[in-house]
């Protein structure tokens, strides 16, 4: 155990705690474990793939065919219709069939990718073989090689947060888009389809345009700088279609004709640049006691909040992202956010208070509207909320908005969670009801039941 | 989509050439086309047929849960369409070498759709011709009926992994010894055994006399055969004719039953559904053999590429290039099944076994594991017994039967299995099993099947349509139940249930349990009745 841990649990003890929140508390100490990040697992050695001895044919296997990667734009090119039909559904008394794909590819730094699809399944009556799949006795497959009957021959991490459950995302390498735009049309979908009551404006809207030059644009024929890359791979076209490539193992470049059109360069232009409007903190507990389907849930619905946010906010939003144990920090992006993995105590308070101290050294509240979305599954060390409270008033003072999730373990009883005490009993929801929300849900929850979620916490 | 140029097409007909010599039987023609992403796109929820009908759900990417159900009874993309003529798919940059082993493999599945029995049926029409015609009707049905079409495609689909393709297909196969009277199988199969319970030798003694009319009287043997019977049954013509005109004939498949007696798809206004229907059904069972032989289809391809591919004067110097793709198609995975390398190991183990006369009772019966290992009779039988199976088996007649001890042992094949490690939170990999019995039993496990689900005539009454579930240790996947039943109940026109099985509780046992080495609780199962009715589903227990 590390031996700050170790003091400040000292130090709770001697406040007294209750023979049922010490074991608790040990339970995660005994964890142990550190945050860095998780191995973002490409194709796993023990993937059991979705439909196992079906799931590839020959154009995958012989010829190394990609599975098709629709661009983004295709499949949202037809969303209002579909979502048309979707309502048009419930009008002859169907139930909806649509759902809103949220699907997360974190790339490091600003290449982070949410790609948001909509989906839908086709119900029939089918064998459902997963109904063992909890138990050993689930996962039987074939193997060949040496081994023993009865020896292990590997091992596997037990699905934690990041591999959000959902498949691929049907777009692999290549298919880069922004979290931002993706984002900003699963806001859409979400205002759209579920109906989400819009925000009130607080603060002061100042839709300052401001303009950028950036030489990102390509232009064929002519322009600032010569993209060699781009030009190159256009005279490859060109030659391949010309039929001089013979042969790709030994490329002649000297009968290589260069065509005036496969110049690629990259020209000047003008990009807007917004002011940004509003300051959303996600702060997410990755404690010990985080493990597997808590996390999974809390970081689902803040995607789901940071995109709609997006939406409502035309792009004018700025994310920031805090992660806590015992000690709170910032991490630069989602990416961090998504895949720290869980480990340490618990203490909301240090959270709370490094948002607090963020806001007043660089003045936000100046200028932005600012929302706290805080996910955590309810356990804290700090009984009775006595460091928690104060911050969250002084929090409650320039918020526009406090939301708490709590997703539950299934195990323990429900609505008994050490944060859900405190701060019923602190009277604090009563008072400021359209400051702080606390949605309470199982860690199994569904998708439906995040959305739901959302809207008691944004309404 | 183009096709492939002509010097390309000029290698495939070389392929053809060589194909044909060592053995392969197919059709003249082929067409081969270039597809891209964006080709692919598109093909891949239609099944890589390009004429297939439109329907909304192929817009939409289905990509949650992959892996709680099977989309279609078939593999996401493939090379080759089981089409007159057949057409096969290529990536736009391969080299000639890759190509002409693509071919030889292209060539066996041909081959092998064009020879299975398990194809019968689709022998004696083009699909895309088919498809293309359905694509029209449903499209002018569209500007019709506007989406109701569409609700009746989602219905229909719900349903249509339940169709009786062994039903269809032992109807191809008939002998062609024209109509069987319904009369004799009434009197033999029901009336005698269940209304009269005749003893069996009495049984025995009318099949006898039944030869015997024919023997004596040939074309009017049954005539006299039924004089006697109803002179000694005076009843037996007036229940035949109850029997007859009564009730619906429970054998066939759902959707065929929903065709024939659902009184709100055969009204007027809605006699359009049935051609929906069938357009749904005829594409289900036209899919049903693709997926029953995954394992023969792709080791059969496999056994060929690798054969021709390496007697081919054409490419030499490039059998490293061929070795090292071939290795990645068919290496046996240290954990996981790939069906291009048990399928193609098993034909070749096959021949070798047959080439020695290993497939025969003298060998089997041998216990000497010494002479088992030289025992070799010269048969030379192995390409003889390799195109019988690629004739004749599925691929559950193909591992059922050929899956033994020796096979096992020779490949080092054991079945894997998973527990979980929770002091240190991760799934442990062990050897469960190299016995040849519990390694079939996985491959088994592992295959399509899809429930056995049929309307019980006996119970199907008031208007209300009964379906029962047998039970073979699943359960059905609860959370499609409701809607596939609400589908039901749409084109029957009224309340639908189904008897199904369901886990009756499910002990969790605490983890101390598992440390103590204590065995797996046994589930216990309950059978259930569910209600879909004004769209509402309720659930009952039964037992």
């Amino acid at each position: 155990m590390n031996p700050k841990l170790a003091r400040y649990f000292a130090e709770i003890k001697k406040r007294g705690l209750s023979p049922q929140r010490e074991a608790l508390i040990r339970a995660e100490l005994a964890l142990g474990g550190g945050h860095g990040l998780r191995e973002v697992v490409g194709r796993e050695e023990f993937a059991t793939s979705a439909l196992g001895l079906y799931a590839d044919g020959d154009l995958s296997r012989i010829q190394a065919m990609t599975s098709p990667q629709g661009s983004y734009t295709t499949n949202v090119r037809s969303l209002d219709e579909l979502l048309e039909r979707d309502r048009q559904r419930e009008k002859d008394g169907f139930p909806r069939k649509i759902r809103v794909g949220r699907l997360i590819k974190p790339g490091k730094g600003d290449s982070g990718k949410v790609v948001v699809v909509p989906t839908t399944v086709e119900e029939k009556f089918l064998h459902d073989s997963a109904f063992k799949q909890e138990q050993e006795g689930g996962g039987a497959s074939g193997g060949t090689g040496e081994g023993e009957e009865g020896e292990v021959i590997g091992e596997q991490p037990v699905r934690g947060p990041g591999e959000a459950g959902s498949g691929s995302a049907g777009q692999g390498e290549g298919g880069g888009h922004e979290v931002e735009s993706n984002a900003y049309d699963l806001g859409r979908i979400l205002t759209e389809k579920f109906e989400l009551p819009n925000l009130k404006e607080k603060g002061k809207k100042r839709s300052l345009s401001r303009y950028t030059y950036e030489l990102t644009d390509k232009n064929r024929g002519f322009g600032q700088v010569l993209d060699k890359k781009a030009t190159l791979r256009k005279i490859l076209e060109t030659n391949i279609s010309l039929g001089n490539l013979p042969d790709l193992g030994e490329i002649d470049t000297t009968r290589f004709l260069i065509s005036p059109d496969d110049k690629v360069y990259r020209i000047l232009s003008r990009e807007k640049d917004y002011e940004s409007q509003a300051m959303v903190f996600f702060v997410r507990d990755y404690s010990g006691s985080m493990e597997g389907k808590a996390t999974e849930l809390v970081v689902s619905q803040h995607v789901m909040i940071y995109s709609w946010l997006l939406y409502q906010y035309e792009k004018n939003v700025e994310s920031r992202f805090i992660v806590h144990d015992t000690d709170a920090t910032e991490v630069p992006d989602f990416y961090t956010y998504y895949n720290s993995r869980v480990a340490g105590g618990t203490r909301v308070a240090a959270a709370y208070r490094l948002v607090n101290e963020i806001v007043d050294k660089e003045n936000l509240v100046q200028d932005y509207n600012i929302y706290i979305f805080h996910g955590t599954d309810g356990d804290d060390w700090d009984t009775g909320g006595k460091e928690v409270l104060p911050e969250l008033k002084a929090m409650l003072r320039y918020a526009n908005r406090v939301g708490v999730t709590i997703a539950e373990h299934i195990s323990g009883p429900s609505h008994s969670t050490e944060v859900e005490r405190y701060l019923k009993s602190s009277g604090l929801i009563e008072q400021a009801s359209n400051l702080l929300r606390l949605d309470v849900m199982g860690e199994d929850a569904d998708e439906k039941r995040v959305i739901e979620g959302i809207k008691s916490l944004i309404s | 989509m183009e096709l492939i140029d002509q010097h390309t097409k000029n290698i495939m007909e070389g392929c053809k050439e060589r194909a044909r010599q060592a053995g392969l039987r197919f059709q003249d023609e082929t067409l081969e086309y270039i597809v891209t992403n964006r080709d692919l796109l598109e093909l891949s929820p239609k099944l890589m047929i390009p004429t297939l009908y439109d329907y909304w759900v192929h817009d939409v990417e289905v990509l949650k849960e992959k892996g709680r159900y099977e989309l279609y009874p078939h593999n996401p993309y493939e090379t080759v369409i089981n089409t007159r003529p057949a057409i096969s798919f290529y990536n736009d940059n391969n080299p000639d070498w890759l190509n002409v082993m693509i071919f030889y493999h292209v060539l066996a599945h041909i081959d092998f759709f064009q020879n299975n029995l398990y194809f019968r049926h689709t022998w004696d029409f083009d699909l895309t011709g088919q498809a293309l015609s359905d694509k029209r009707l449903i499209a002018k049905l569209r500007s019709e009926k506007g989406r109701w079409v569409d609700y009746v495609i989602e219905f229909a689909r719900a349903i249509d992994n339940l169709v009786d393709y062994h039903g269809e297909l032992s109807a191809v196969h008939r002998p062609g010894v024209g109509v069987r009277s319904r009369r004799l199988d009434y009197y033999f199969d029901l009336f005698l055994q269940q209304v009269k319970k005749v003893k069996i030798s009495e049984y025995v003694t009318e099949i006898e006399r039944y030869n015997q009319c024919t023997r004596e009287y040939r074309e009017q043997a049954e005539q006299c055969f039924f004089a006697e019977v109803n002179a000694r049954y005076p009843e037996f013509e007036a229940m035949f004719e109850k029997h007859r005109g009564g009730k619906p004939d429970g054998r066939k498949d759902l959707m065929q039953f929903l065709l024939e007696h659902s009184e709100f798809l055969n009204k007027d206004e809605n006699k359009w559904m049935l051609s929906v229907i069938q357009v749904i059904r005829k594409t289900s069972l036209y899919f049903q053999p693709q997926i029953r032989t995954k394992f023969m289809n792709e080791g059969w391809a496999s056994y060929w590429h690798e054969k021709l591919f390496l007697q081919d004067e054409r490419i030499g110097g490039h059998e490293v290039d061929f070795a090292r793709v071939h290795a990645g198609v068919t290496s046996l995975p240290r954990v996981g099944l790939n069906p291009y390398a048990i399928g193609m190991r098993l034909f070749q183990h096959l021949e070798e076994m047959a080439d020695k006369g290993r497939l025969s009772n003298d060998y089997q019966r041998l216990l000497d594991a010494d002479k088992r290992k030289t025992f070799d009779s010269k048969a030379m039988k192995g390409q003889q017994k390799i195109f019988e199976i690629r004739e004749n088996l599925s691929d559950f007649t193909f591992i059922n039967t050929y899956v033994d001890q020796d096979f096992v042992d020779r490949f080092r094949l054991f079945v894997v299995d998973r527990r979980l490690n929770e002091a240190r939170m991760v799934w442990q990999y062990y050897v469960k099993s190299r016995k040849a019995g519990d390694y079939r039993e996985m491959l088994l496990g592992s295959l399509y099947h899809p429930p056995v689900i049929r309307v019980d005539t006996g119970r199907t009454r008031d208007g209300t349509l009964c379906l029962v579930h047998r039970f073979e240790g699943k359960p059905l996947v609860r959370e499609f139940i409701a809607n596939t039943m609400m589908g039901i109940e749409f084109l029957w026109g009224g309340p639908v249930q189904l008897e199904t099985s369901e886990v009756a509780g499910t002990a969790t046992r605490p983890p101390s349990a598992r440390e103590r080495g204590e065995k797996e609780p046994e589930i216990a199962w309950r059978r259930v009745l569910y209600e879909m009715k004004d769209r509402k589903l309720t659930k009952l227990a039964i037992g």
